[in-house]
């Protein structure tokens, strides 16, 4: 009854929906979005940690933290994560100020102490499988092997984005699609150092306070 | 989509953080990274006193990096980002203390590993 009377007084259906999309300007919800998958990484490195903490004491008569952890080498590694994370704003800022050079030169630097922190971590790696604390050897450093490697994994790859977009840049200067990518790749590399807090605090000082 | 419409948006990222900003994290981060290290090396309070400071001192840290590094504000997006963070750190806070609570006794009905847990043996 209402729907004919509706119809008889307009000429055209009535429609509730648009028919076009308005318009996106492109890279807009990019942030957002990245934003989005980085949380849903936390929930990864919760999971982890959260692995960690229920089997971190489970050492099946093989060794526990204090035999296997050496933490001026930790705080090492905790230096160069924090001064890469540092080089990689002044690499933002010189963004920022279009400076190409500039950029590319800090984004340089940000990979060599990315590198320094793999090598350490890499080291660290050898060290404690040479001596027999493998995966394989108890709960404890199944799980410890399993949430450090997955952040060290993690950095692996932000280098190796840091090299595409050295190229990207020297290729095609810091264009907006560069700058966007940049941004994202600062947020991934802060990231992974607000991951790596949990880590040296959770596994590494509390290791030792066991 | 007509190439006209988005010619080259230099709005789209907002510039954000300044060279004070950085420095201000950079040195906060030091401090709060140098203390526990320190704590734990020097073994200079209880282990349980520590345990509880190096924790504080690892959210501290932990919102340090997410202001001064990761720029999180109630603005950016439109507040989007820190409504994804709030949900996030939610979930985390759920599924962590959660699986530890669960897991508590995970061990109760093993066969004791050492001399001292055979001792403890009701």
């Amino acid at each position: 009854m209402s729907a004919r009377a509706l119809k008889a007084d307009t000429e055209t259906p009535v429609e509730f929906y648009l028919r076009e999309e308005h318009d996106h300007p492109e890279g807009s919800s990019t942030m957002l979005g990245f934003w989005i998958y980085l949380m849903s990484d936390c929930l990864i490195f919760a999971i982890l940690f959260a692995c960690y903490a229920v089997l971190g004491g489970n050492y099946a008569a093989g060794p526990a933290p204090r035999d296997l952890f050496d933490l001026p080498l930790v705080a090492l590694n905790t230096a160069m994560l924090l001064f890469s994370s540092i080089t990689y704003g002044f690499a933002m800022l010189a963004m920022e100020e279009k400076k190409a050079g500039q950029t590319q030169a800090w984004l340089a630097v940000t990979g060599l102490f990315g590198l320094a922190f793999l090598g350490i971590e890499l080291y660290e790696f050898s060290h404690l499988i040479h001596e027999g604390a493998t995966p394989q050897r108890s709960a404890f450093l199944s799980a410890f092997f399993t949430l450090v490697g997955t952040h060290g994994l993690h950095v692996t790859f932000g280098l190796l984005w840091l090299v595409v977009l050295m190229v990207q840049v020297a290729r095609k200067g810091l264009i907006a699609a560069n700058r966007r990518r940049l941004m994202c790749l600062s947020l991934f590399w802060h990231f992974l150092d607000v991951i790596w807090i949990g880590v040296f605090t959770f596994v590494y000082l509390m290791g030792m306070l066991r | 989509m007509s190439t006209e419409t988005h010619v080259e948006h230099e709005d789209v990222v907002e510039a954000h953080g300044s060279r004070k900003g950085y420095l201000t994290g950079f040195a906060l981060s030091v401090v709060l990274t140098a203390i526990p290290f320190w704590l734990v090396m020097t073994g200079a309070l209880p282990a349980a006193a520590t345990a509880y400071l190096i924790m504080i001192f690892a959210a501290v840290q932990i919102i340090v990096h997410m202001v001064f590094f990761l720029h999180m504000s109630s603005k950016s997006e439109g507040g989007w980002t820190l409504m994804a963070l709030i949900f996030t750190v939610v979930l985390v806070g759920i599924a962590f203390s959660g699986s530890l609570w669960v897991m508590y006794h995970l061990t109760d009905n093993m066969m004791p590993m050492t001399a001292q847990e055979m001792r403890q043996i009701p």
